[in-house]
């Protein structure tokens, strides 16, 4: 099957243009495209794509049925391993998974799996194929607290073996990161989140949105009240960081969970939305992540221009490779090994500019990271309006259950099959990794059900 | 579900709803509030939980029309429901970590601002069934905007009221009725004042010099009240809180009111200053 055409680009919306809305900036491949481009897979006896995929999507086999045509079938070998294809496809870091492994990106181009897998998953959607269907309910009542992807994950695969499952979830949609962080232009709400969700009710999950445990209903109640055998945490890591530096809680500082929120799950950017946002004319973002990177073309779309201000270089940016691309043509500007010191107020309270310090990278530190360090007497100032932090997040202690013993980082002690400590009570996804990547949140949600249904299925 | 079964007026701004939220009815507790939104794209609005009925699922509401949303609130009648209603969220006050047994005897103090009465309600009620003392300072702008003072009345053994332009009760602000208070000798173990960031700002000075222990409850702007945002940000004894997880009430004498006063115009001054201009900026450049 080997060939050598290159790998067929797909179709993005103009950054000209794309850089004032917030409809989705990449097309993804039509029949035709998706055709030419899994013919570039080599079908390897051992496929290291495989392996590098944290869930092992059986990546050859899927892209041979793409070739033959039955994308029905290409779906079905994936909903094997991925729950969330349609997601996954769109934003996977692939350049570090799947695709950072594939052979043919020895020499040249790797195949583009994580495009293939989004046509199919976007290919079903539009056919109406749903893999799964309803199956007779065991009457055995399991709670999911979250419904991020660990949580739908989760519940997708016990609901799929009987269980009665009620997700409950804190915030008023459904979804997690994928509702109110990660934007419109890269993960479409309506046609992917949402369809998602209602794939989910389908199958029978209820889902109660306001619920928020801990505060509403304890995990005590649920299972001593009202009859929850077993209950999955998967409430994310949602507590934003701040940088502790002074004039950070002037007007016009926020944490990129805040703007992000606004935008995305308040839909502020609606004209018709309540819901106030300011992106000021400038604007800097802190931080060099995929939080990062969205925060700062929400801010670009909302009429601002962007800084994105990060301490170490290029290289080590944490945000998928795309998306710095995307950023970078659409006229954000970088400043790399560069730190805040202070927020410098306008003299009436708010944001008039950031003060930074040069950085240089010193040596490499235990875990191989060049640390870097500032560079004294390098301090300037740049004006702005809004200041965004995309510091990361850390795990909320909003829950605590008795008996649910915390790991180091402030999240639920779980093992790898989402064991807590507390018999019945199972964890998954960004609270007992700390902020991750939603495949690997999907997968612990997997791995809990199974554990979970073993766990009942034990229990007389 | 969240359906509005009761509706009046208290002013000709201020409404008192009964809302069906039976999860949040059954586990509200006094200081803590909830979250609702009015319709689809409504934004999420913080709300004082002013009483709640377990058995019958309901909880209270008071809501003064200050801007679009609030608005929108008070236009709702019975038979509507709100799209979301979530909470209880904030911690309870700080008394309910006492045993009941122990406020008995005990002596509060509550200072109410206009809406403040709301909050201050459901506080005074558990202490007042508690056993304990409950004096109540009620202050508005005028007759017209003193609220549950029929309720407060009935929950307190003293409840005194002053309005700005002395259309009802003494003519004055709070701070001048607990300077009187204080002067003929009057003890409270605990003060809780809650009202406009100003007053509660003056309250603090004035409670400090007769060194009376005084919670504030902080109304600041917040998106989801779950501790995801920090929206809610205040400072407290030189560090950062976030008001809807680690309030929202606190110790008075720790509050950076300056900063809080000034977080809350957030959206005022850049709304006033944006006036009609597009928000997302489309047509420019
Ligand atoms: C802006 C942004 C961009 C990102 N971009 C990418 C990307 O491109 N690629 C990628 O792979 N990953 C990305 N991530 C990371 C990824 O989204 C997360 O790792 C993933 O969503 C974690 O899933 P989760 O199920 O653990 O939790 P979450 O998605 O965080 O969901 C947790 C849910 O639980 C709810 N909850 C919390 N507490 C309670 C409670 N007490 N009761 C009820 N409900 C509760 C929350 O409201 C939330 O809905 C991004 C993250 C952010 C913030
Ligand atoms: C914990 C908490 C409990 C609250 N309890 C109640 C209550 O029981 N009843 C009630 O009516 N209101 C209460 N509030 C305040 C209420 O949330 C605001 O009045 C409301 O958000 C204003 O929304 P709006 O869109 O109508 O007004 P906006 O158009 O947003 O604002 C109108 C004006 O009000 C100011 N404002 C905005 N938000 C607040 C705020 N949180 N506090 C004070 N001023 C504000 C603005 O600066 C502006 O001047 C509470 C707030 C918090 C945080
Ligand atoms: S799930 Fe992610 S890593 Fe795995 S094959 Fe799909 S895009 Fe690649
Ligand atoms: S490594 Fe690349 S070429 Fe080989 S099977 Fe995987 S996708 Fe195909
Ligand atoms: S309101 Fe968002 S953290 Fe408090």
């Amino acid at each position: 099957m080997a060939n050598n055409i290159p790998r067929v680009p797909v179709r993005e919306q103009e950054p000209s243009v794309r850089r004032r809305n917030f409809e989705e900036v990449s097309y993804g491949y039509n029949e035709q495209e998706a055709l030419l481009e899994a013919s570039r897979c080599l079908d390897c006896k051992r496929p290291l794509c495989v392996e590098a995929c944290p869930v092992s999507v059986k990546i050859p086999l899927f892209i041979k049925e793409i070739v033959a045509g039955d994308f029905r079938r290409a779906a079905e070998v994936i909903a094997e391993d991925s729950s969330l294809p349609a997601v996954c496809g769109r934003v996977c870091p692939q350049e570090s998974q799947c695709e950072g492994a594939c052979i043919r990106g020895v020499k040249g181009q790797p195949v583009a799996i994580g495009k293939l897998e989004r046509f199919v998953a976007d290919w079903s959607r539009t056919n109406g194929v749903e893999p799964g269907e309803r199956v007779q309910s065991n009457h055995i009542k399991v709670a999911v607290i979250g419904s991020g992807p660990s949580g739908l994950a989760c519940a997708a695969d016990l609901a799929k073996a009987g269980y009665d499952i009620t997700i409950f979830e804190a915030l008023h949609k459904a979804g997690g990161v994928l509702q109110y962080g990660i934007p419109e232009f890269r993960l479409p709400k309506e046609s992917v989140v949402a369809h998602e969700i209602e794939n989910l009710k389908s199958l029978g999950v209820k889902i109660e949105t306001n619920v928020i445990v801990g505060k509403t209903v304890t995990i005590d109640q649920l299972m001593a009240e009202e009859g929850f055998k077993a209950v999955f945490i998967g409430q994310g890591a949602g507590l934003p960081k701040f940088m502790n530096i002074p004039g950070e809680n002037l007007n016009g500082v926020f944490s990129a969970n805040e703007f992000l929120t606004r935008n995305n799950l308040m839909q502020a950017y609606r004209e018709d939305s309540d819901t106030p946002i300011y992106a000021g004319s400038r604007a800097v973002v802190v931080g060099g992540g995929n939080v990062a990177m969205d925060a700062a073309r929400t801010a670009l779309r909302l009429g601002a221009e962007v800084k994105v201000v990060y301490r170490r270089t290029e290289k080590e940016l944490p945000a998928r490779e795309e998306e710095v691309a995307h950023a970078m043509e659409e006229g954000i500007e970088f400043e790399f090994l560069t730190n805040p010191v202070e927020i410098v107020s306008d003299g009436k309270g708010r944001v008039g500019a950031v003060r930074c310090e040069k950085m240089e990278l010193g040596e490499p530190d235990s875990s191989g990271r060049r640390s870097p360090r500032p560079i004294p007497g390098s301090e300037f100032e740049i004006e702005t309006d809004v200041v965004i932090m995309a510091l990361g997040t850390v795990p909320n202690p909003l829950l605590s259950a008795k008996g649910v013993e915390l790991n180091k980082r402030g999240g639920i002690l779980a093992d790898e099959n989402g064991v807590t400590t507390r018999k019945g009570i199972f964890a998954g996804g960004d609270v007992v990794t700390g902020a991750a990547t939603v495949i690997l949140a999907m997968g612990a949600g997997r791995k809990a059900a199974a554990a979970m249904d073993e766990y009942i299925k034990n229990l007389n | 579900m969240y359906r509005i079964v009761e509706k009046k007026y208290l002013s000709s701004s201020i409404v008192l709803m009964k809302v069906e939220a039976p999860r949040l009815a059954r586990s509200a507790k006094p200081g803590q509030f909830l979250i609702v939104r009015a319709g689809e794209l409504g934004e999420r609005i913080p709300l004082t939980v002013c009483d709640f009925d377990a058995d019958a699922g309901t909880v209270t509401i008071v809501i003064q029309i200050v801007g679009a949303s609030s608005r929108k609130i008070c236009h709702l009648e019975p038979g509507d429901s709100f799209a979301d209603v979530a909470g209880p969220l904030g911690r309870p006050s700080e008394f309910m970590k006492v045993e009941k047994g122990q406020l008995r005897g005990k002596r509060f103090l509550f200072i109410a601002g206009g809406l403040g009465a709301a909050p201050v309600y459901p506080q005074a009620k558990y202490l007042h069934e508690a056993g304990a003392a409950v004096d109540v300072v009620l202050g508005a702008r005028s007759a017209e905007m003193i609220i549950l003072d029929e309720e407060l009345g009935r929950v307190s053994d003293n409840l005194y009221i002053c309005t700005d332009d002395g259309t009802r009760g003494e003519k004055g602000m709070v701070t001048s009725l607990l300077d009187s208070l204080m002067e003929r000798g009057e003890k409270y173990d605990a003060a809780v004042c809650i009202g406009p960031m100003i007053m509660m700002k003056f309250v603090t000075l004035a409670a400090k010099r007769y060194a009376l222990p005084l919670t504030v409850s902080l109304n600041t702007l917040m998106v989801d009240g779950t501790g995801m945002c920090g929206a809610c940000r205040v400072t407290i004894g030189g560090k950062t809180r976030f008001a809807c997880v680690d309030g929202p009430e606190f110790d008075a004498y720790l509050v950076d009111f300056d900063e809080a006063m000034l977080r809350q115009t957030m959206y005022k001054t850049m709304e006033a200053e944006a006036d009609h201009k597009c928000r997302i900026g489309l047509g420019e450049k």
